[in-house]
């Protein structure tokens, strides 16, 4: 599956969306047509800022097979600065996570395909340190 | 559009059921259904069957044919729907619309799987979420609708005493159903300190891996006058589906199904009918979370409220001034069988508005002649309505 990975390297690497220069709206993962502006709206590639706060959140006990070795781990719904929010983990203890935490983009080994399969890189967000 | 009514229901018990197979399951389910619309097989136009994915399950696809030649119902049409847990009644809605649109008559409509035959269930039920943005990066099935509760509680001031209420009528209700995957009753103690799944949920908040099936004679109204009295008869008088994003975090809200809202609106709309004539309900409790939510997206009550509505158990079969709700002990206790669980919902509310004998130990108070399903695939992404009634006239 390494092109299935290879594909969201602009995404899931350096956390680039899109933006309809019709509406303005930002969204994140990439579209290919705006939902609001349909066949009116134009994309263009968008960086985010990799800011933002959790907006909620689940300590995850059962988990898939190639993530038991990291469970319980926290997985969040984290709403960016610049408005789309996304699901990722937080790279903190269960104990540590609220809704409304400041949170910020950190690049993570996210999983591997086995022993000998490739291994998946992305996202991760941590707390924003001397809030 | 002609009128369509339900003539015949059947399905199998659900559960861990070890010694059967994916047909042996689909086929007992149909046969019951046949004999209980006192049909025969060269009576049926086609056949419509909901399934979220053997492929993942039980590494077979093609399974309409598979399900067809197993039926002993070869060369008949047989189309096979797929829409995650909301499969089966997406099958419902196709074989409704075969019927209303009068291109058939009688059409046998299935549900089905086998989810027990896999190691890695928690990574087939996934892939009902966004495999690229949720899955990857952690999130499981339970862990979506987990942050749909805490977002909820944060927003609304649910107590997890409440939540939990849900899961000990579920039970309390499964408790009378033969066909239930549980059958015993458990406390508000035993549901907060099960095992974390997800947090806030316990294992206790969350329905089962099911294997089940369960099958439908759907029917032209005229037509099954040939077959069954006019009294025993159950009219479908609104099939309305609705999509949202896949993914829970591109949505307004999480704490509101969007296509809950939308298609139950139509589907009130389409019976001529407001929720308060609703008797009885079967909704998508997969996780306790989604019963609160869908008590308010289908009308029964404000936003915010549901959690006070459970908790003071108005939605108990014993409760007579508000709708009774999952008297089956819905998916939490009846189990969940992705693709069965709509044939299923709606086969309950066909007995309850019958006054079947199969629901004696557990009949709801019917008043207006009316119930509904809500059936949802993945996190929202799809929903699906029925609403059934006893009432020949509008």
């Amino acid at each position: 599956m390494v092109v299935r990975s290879w594909r969201h390297i602009k995404e899931r690497y350096c956390l680039i969306g899109t933006r309809c220069k019709t509406c303005g709206r930002i969204f994140f993962p990439s579209r290919n047509i705006c939902p609001y502006c349909r066949r009116r709206g134009e994309l263009e590639d968008y960086k985010l800022s990799g800011r933002g706060k959790v907006y909620s959140y689940s300590v995850v006990h059962v988990p898939p097979k190639e993530l038991e070795m990291i469970a319980p781990y926290v997985i969040a719904i984290v709403e960016l600065e610049e408005g789309p929010r996304i699901t990722t983990q937080i790279d903190c203890k269960p104990e540590e996570v609220y809704i409304g935490m400041p949170v910020e983009v950190v690049f993570r080994r996210i999983k591997e395909d086995g022993e000998e399969g490739i291994i998946h890189y992305g996202y991760k967000f941590k707390p924003v340190e001397n809030q | 559009m002609r009128d369509v009514v339900i003539i015949g229901y059947g399905q199998t018990k659900f559960g861990e059921l070890w010694e059967s197979s994916f047909r042996d399951i689909i086929v007992e389910a149909g046969v019951k259904a046949i004999e209980d619309a006192n049909i025969d097989g060269k009576d049926l136009d086609a056949i419509y069957v909901g399934n979220m994915s053997g492929g993942l399950f039980i590494g077979q696809e093609h399974i309409s044919s598979l399900i067809a030649d197993y039926a002993g119902l070869t060369p008949l049409p047989c189309t096979r729907v797929e829409a995650a847990c909301a499969s089966g009644s997406l099958a419902l809605r196709s074989a409704y619309l075969s019927v209303a649109s009068g291109h058939h008559e009688v059409v046998l409509v299935g549900g089905v799987e086998k989810m027990t035959d896999v190691v890695d269930a928690t990574s087939a039920i996934a892939t009902a979420a966004d495999q690229e943005w949720e899955a990857f990066f952690g999130a499981t099935f339970p862990s979506l609708y987990a942050m749909m509760a805490r977002r909820y509680m944060y927003q609304y001031g649910l107590t997890l005493e409440e939540l939990s209420m849900w899961s000990v009528i579920a039970h309390d209700h499964g408790y009378r159903n033969p066909y239930a995957q549980f059958r015993f009753r458990t406390t508000l103690e035993q549901v907060m300190k099960a095992p974390p799944v997800a947090e806030p949920l316990t294992l206790m908040h969350c329905s089962p891996v099911s294997d089940g099936a369960a099958a439908l004679i759907v029917c032209d109204a005229e037509r099954a006058k040939e077959f069954v009295p006019k009294e025993e008869m159950i009219y479908i008088r609104a099939s309305t589906q609705a999509s949202d994003t896949i993914s829970l975090h591109s949505r307004e809200s999480i704490t509101t199904l969007k296509a809950a809202k939308v298609a139950s609106e139509k589907a009130y709309k389409m019976a001529g009918i407001t929720p308060d004539k609703i008797d009885v309900a079967e909704v998508h409790d997969c996780f306790a979370i989604n019963g609160l939510i869908l008590l308010e997206d289908l009308g029964f009550c404000k936003k915010g409220e549901a959690g006070k509505v459970v908790a003071q158990e108005k939605i108990r079969i014993e409760c007579e001034d508000f709708v009774t709700v999952n008297p089956s002990g819905g998916l939490k206790a009846a189990g969940h069988a992705l693709g069965a669980t709509g044939i299923r919902q709606v086969g309950e509310i066909y007995w309850q508005l019958k006054g079947d004998k199969n629901c004696k130990d557990r009949q709801a108070v019917i008043k207006h002649g009316y119930g509904i399903t809500a059936n949802v695939g993945g996190s929202g992404g799809t929903v699906c309505i029925h609403v059934l009634s006893n009432n020949r006239n509008r």
